[in-house]
């Protein structure tokens, strides 16, 4: 019988099957952030076992309180810039050269087909769209991960999503990922891998399908995961040229991680988008889906673009387009949060960040920011907000505010309106 | 091992998330003890009140999908500092159920039919309920006035758990686990 993606690269990571009911993983990749970081630390160190298992392997960066905003988030810095400096892992990412962890891991080239990936943050599922499994765990999963280098799982039940057709114009990946969570339910990939495939997925770019796999977790899923192809080896090719003597050598060696044509899954859906509209989420769950255009005409206190969900360039230079030439409405506040230095430089190289400014939105450095009401950017109670992110949970923005996913078009059509509306690029 | 016993808190709604067991801001707390205050803060449930309704009680039956979202484990901590070692549910969200286990903590999973029955039979009138982890079986009694333990047994639901969770009740965790095996 065949093998699913995910089975295969728990074939090959496989260390032990304690009661043969889980599967001990070891692990190519423990990514680690400030907030739930240093608690494994401190435990670490207080059982007297301070180390960990190969700092070449392990990354980290300050991404969610960046800089730092009180005492309490300055020692969660601290705690974790002293823990990588001591153990010298050389990847660690401090104010001025961090970004959103899921947006700058892949951008440096960290994670391949066939990884093993955890890290103490739910939306690590976004790696997956590298043909990696990449699952986010707790802070005990992640000490075990930092000190031995494995991590189990239960074997993995997979959950095909085929994605036909052709994206409409003004419909983005997000509008795709909004679309599945609201048609299978944010409990409806519970403890199985989402496997994303289909002729919409091969036509995407990187930067869409990690939008894809980064919202896998809001459908309950362990990890994201779509198959390496072409695209995958374009992006990843300047990490990897020494690797292999040529793209098509790499594309050889990595499609091993494909799924048979044989394997088995737990579901199999298929989706044809070729007519699907720019969607919003209403309520306080990431299934709770409408079209814009049921919910046009909500009234919107702020509007945010950033995040590991939108953060990206490709996800700025849709907004900007729509921005560009005209003001955000006197109702509303907006701002921007490149996920990446590399991303903010390129957004100001292409001029994007002017038209940003110009169209009166507030600018901020590379950091998690507004996206869950620790940093800046909340919400007063009873405000609502059109955000590019992934998450609408109850006071997930600030106590009291609702919060509408959307894509970036959306969000910055909504901001020149002051209420939710279709963008221009959508010709409904 | 941890104690599993004590009077339920019923938490009668589905998805619950880890944002209203434990919201964001409070992350950046480096005590656990810390928590203690906040669990369930922003959980949207009529009638439920986290000032009231959390003190004194020590077992959470609730229904499906429980603890989806965020991966903090400050989720469990939050139950754990409050005195809660126990989770009863028709189904949990992967992370959460994992980092209670981690933790040496249960998510105990039981078919609708009998969280419905819990429901039904018992959240009117208050439940004391003690998990016998050997026997795996949740064992149901009467809630007395002082919400202590009351007469017999009421219901004896069995319920699964793997061989690995129970490894992992046993020796108070994966670090002690992990540690200990690899
Ligand atoms: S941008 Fe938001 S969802 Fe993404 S890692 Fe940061 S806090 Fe989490």
């Amino acid at each position: 019988m065949g093998q699913t993606i995910a089975e295969k690269i728990f074939s090959t990571h496989l260390v032990d099957e304690p009661f043969g009911d889980v599967s001990v993983l070891k692990l190519d990749r423990v990514f680690c952030h400030e907030i739930t970081t240093p608690i494994a630390i401190n435990d670490l160190q207080k059982r007297g076992k301070d180390r960990v298992f190969d700092p070449d392997k392990i990354k980290a960066v300050i991404d969610h309180v960046s800089p730092a905003k009180d005492s309490k988030t300055a020692v969660q810095g601290k705690i974790l810039r002293d823990w990588a400096r001591k153990h010298q892992i050389r990847d660690f990412f401090d104010i001025g050269a961090n970004g959103v962890c899921h947006a700058l891991f892949p951008e440096k080239g960290y994670v391949r087909p066939g990884f093993t990936v955890i890290m103490g943050d739910s939306h690590t599922c976004t790696h997956g769209a590298f043909g990696a499994f990449a699952a986010g765990v707790g802070t005990t999963d992640l000490e075990v991960g930092i000190l031995k280098g494995v991590c189990t799982f239960k074997k993995p039940k997979t959950i095909r999503i085929e994605l036909t057709g052709n994206l409409p114009d003004g419909v983005y990946a997000k509008d795709v990922i909004l679309y599945v969570i609201g048609q299978i339910s944010v409990n409806g990939a519970t403890n199985m891998v989402m496997e994303f495939c289909g002729s919409c997925v091969d036509q995407m770019s990187m930067e869409e399908r990690m939008t894809l796999c980064n919202m896998a977790v809001e459908a309950g899923a362990t990890s994201g995961i779509c198959y390496p192809d072409m695209t995958t080896v374009e992006y990843l090719w300047p990490f990897i040229r020494d690797d292999f003597q040529s793209k098509e050598a790499a594309l050889e060696s990595y499609s091993k991680y494909i799924s048979d044509d044989d394997a088995e899954y737990e579901a199999v859906k298929t989706f044809d988008i070729s007519n699907l509209e720019p969607l919003v989420t209403y309520g306080y769950k990431p299934d709770n889906v409408k079209t814009v255009t049921e919910m046009a005409g909500t009234s919107v206190d702020q509007v945010y673009i950033g995040s590991c969900t939108n953060g990206r360039i490709e996800d700025l230079r849709v907004a900007a387009k729509i921005l560009e030439g005209h003001v955000i409405s006197p109702t509303v506040r907006a701002i921007v949060s490149p996920a990446t230095p590399k991303i903010f430089n390129q957004a100001m190289e292409e001029g994007l960040m002017k038209i940003f400014m110009d169209a009166g939105f507030c600018v901020t450095n590379p950091t998690c920011g507004a996206c869950l009401g620790m940093s800046n950017g909340i919400l007063a109670p009873g405000e609502v907000a059109a955000t590019t992110t992934n998450r609408n949970f109850n006071g997930r923005m600030g106590k009291g505010g609702m919060v509408h996913l959307m894509s970036p078009a959306t969000a910055a059509a909504s901001a020149i309106q002051g209420v939710i509306t279709n963008s221009p690029m959508f010709i409904g | 091992m941890k104690d599993f016993k004590g009077p339920v808190l019923f938490l009668d709604r589905s998805d619950i998330n880890t944002d209203e067991i434990i919201p964001a801001k409070y992350l950046t707390e480096n005590e656990k003890e810390a928590l203690k205050p906040h669990l369930l803060e922003d959980l949207i449930l009529e009638g439920f009140d986290a000032s009231k309704d959390i003190t004194g009680n020590r077992v959470v039956v609730t229904r499906q999908n429980f603890g989806c979202g965020s991966s903090r484990e400050h989720a469990p901590w939050a139950f754990e500092v409050n005195g809660y070692h126990v989770v009863i549910a028709e189904g949990f969200a992967r992370i959460f159920r994992q980092n209670m286990y981690n933790c040496g903590m249960l998510a105990i999973d039981l078919a609708a039919s009998d969280i419905s029955r819990l429901f039904d039979e018992f959240a009117g009138s208050g439940a004391w309920i003690e998990v016998d982890v050997s026997a795996g079986a949740i064992e149901v009694y009467a809630l007395g006035e002082n919400r202590d333990r009351q007469g017999e047994v009421m219901a004896s639901i069995p319920f699964e758990m793997s061989g690995f969770d129970r490894a992992l009740i046993e020796s108070g965790g994966w670090v002690e686990y992990a540690d200990s095996h690899y």
